[in-house]
């Protein structure tokens, strides 16, 4: 069950996929953005999205679970 | 002096170290740094006479720069006007087509569907640039090599455009492939006289945003220079402009040609580099000419004397250029003969993601390239930033690469040296 957790301290500008998509290797799951960049949140595997952890304007830290792909 | 900040920033620097700071809004620069409202109610609160806008957020605002006349301060910068002007990239090109500055093949009036930017990149031919008319910074900014490519490009950059600048205004210019990035720096006297002070070469960029200049350009010789010194001037007196400006061009390396690319209405962050070969204070010519007052130089006297480097130190990983805020355990900075750091935070300070990466300015003067280069590699090794990962190691890579060593590079360096 591979979880997608946060790389570094970021805003959440959008968050493009939903809990039940199916989602492909290399989607986008959410667009962070720090120090004025978006930094888009890929799928590393295909299947489907279980959760969800984070919502737009959430604050994250490093290592925060951002989503979790069954 | 007085500062003003955000409640991110309370412990920078810049705070510690004025004369008096004022508190405008929490982190966002929303509610801070871009809230007019709140730096006017600063200013009045503490009773300055001037305001200096430095070089991001409102700098380039000309209904803020508008505000600060009608509150009865002083603008240290040039009239609203002449933002205005230059603030769109299209009125901008059009504007220099007219006095005589060249411009690369474009848009003249904003390209308003897909339709449309199919038939103008048809005219002006492929690769062309995708550009906000609003933009800046380099967002948005995206190259199409065929038709498939300026359909995609055109949707992503005019939701950023809207996004970041808030006007969904697009222009299509000529992509040169291969190009340098050369600007001018010109100061707009009190007396309505226009001057250039010197070229600076920014081709050292990733994400079209730049890491590295240097001057002289190792790109421009004698002839090239003497024009676009011409241009630039000529820019400035077109908008009647006043105090630090920079006429921004791009050099194509292939026929030695430039073209206008757009104008910065304030001081630029790499404005170190032409105060060390010039002796000249920017930021007191600034000043001096926004009370009226005649430049500390003689114009008919400046000769530039050696060679001049910035390396500009974000915290950002060195290898993906990913943003890596966090809190600062260790901060030495180098020293030595020719060696400058301008630097916005120091040990125990918290870089946080709300604003740009930029931690400080490097700067290396040399009598010439060579000793420049010598010194900003010692410079470069001797800089400790301990706490978020910074792009040190990616500089002394880029010092030590080839083609940089060379001087004959241009604006796909970056991209090389990570292939």
């Amino acid at each position: 069950m591979p979880e997608i957790r946060a790389e570094m301290v970021a805003n959440v500008w959008k968050v493009v996929a939903a809990e039940g998509d199916t989602v492909a290797d290399g989607d986008t799951l959410v667009i962070l953005e720090s120090m004025k960049m978006e930094i888009p949140v890929l799928a590393e595997s295909s299947g489907t999205v279980s959760r969800m952890a984070v919502a737009e304007g959430d604050v994250i830290q490093e290592g925060d679970l951002i989503a979790v792909i069954e | 002096m007085i500062a003003v900040y955000s409640e991110a920033d309370a412990e920078l620097p810049f705070v510690t170290e004025s004369d008096e700071a004022v508190l405008i809004g929490p982190a966002p620069a929303a509610k801070s740094y871009l809230s007019a409202e709140a730096i006017l109610a600063a200013a009045a609160e503490t009773g300055a006479q001037a305001i200096h806008p430095g070089y991001g957020f409102l700098a380039e605002n000309a209904a803020f720069a508008r505000q600060v006349i009608d509150a009865g301060l002083t603008w240290i910068g040039p009239s609203p006007d002449a933002i205005q002007q230059m603030g769109d990239k299209i009125s901008a090109r059009n504007l220099m087509a007219q006095v005589g500055v060249p411009v690369a093949l474009g848009t003249a009036e904003p390209v308003s569907d897909a339709d449309e930017a199919i038939a103008e990149a048809k005219r002006i031919g492929y690769p062309v640039m995708i550009k906000a008319a609003a933009g800046g910074g380099g967002i948005g900014m995206t190259v199409a090599a065929d038709a498939e490519a300026l359909l995609a490009g055109f949707e992503t950059t005019r939701s950023r455009a809207e996004r970041f600048f808030g006007s969904p205004s697009i222009l299509l210019e000529s992509y040169i492939t291969s190009a340098r990035h050369v600007e001018v720096q010109i100061l707009g006297l009190a007396d309505g006289r226009v001057i250039a002070l010197g070229e600076r070469d920014c081709s050292a960029q990733r994400r079209h945003q730049k890491l590295a200049e240097e001057t002289p350009s190792p790109g421009v010789g004698g002839d090239l220079r003497q024009r676009m010194l011409a241009g630039a001037v000529r820019a400035g007196e077109a908008v009647g402009y006043r105090g630090a400006g920079t006429v921004e061009c791009l050099v194509d390396t292939q026929t030695s040609e430039f073209v206008f690319l757009e104008m910065n209405t304030r001081l630029q962050v790499e404005h170190p580099v032409t105060e060390m070969v010039t002796g000249i204070d920017l930021v007191e010519q600034q000043l001096l000419i926004a009370d009226g007052a005649d430049i500390s130089f003689d114009p008919a006297a400046v000769r530039p004397h050696g060679h001049a480097l910035e390396l500009r130190i974000y915290a950002e990983d060195p290898v993906r250029f990913l943003p890596s805020p966090g809190t600062i355990t260790q901060w030495d900075e180098p020293a030595g003969q020719g060696v400058r750091v301008d630097a916005g935070y120091t040990a125990g300070n918290v870089v946080t993601p709300h604003y740009d990466p930029l931690l400080a300015k490097l700067v290396a003067h040399g009598a010439d390239r060579d000793e420049a280069l010598a010194r900003m590699r010692t410079a470069v090794a001797e800089f400790v930033i301990a706490g978020p990962k910074t792009n040190l190691a990616f500089h002394a890579e880029l010092l030590n690469s080839d083609e940089f060593a060379s001087g004959m590079y241009d604006t796909g360096i970056v991209a090389r040296l990570r292939q």
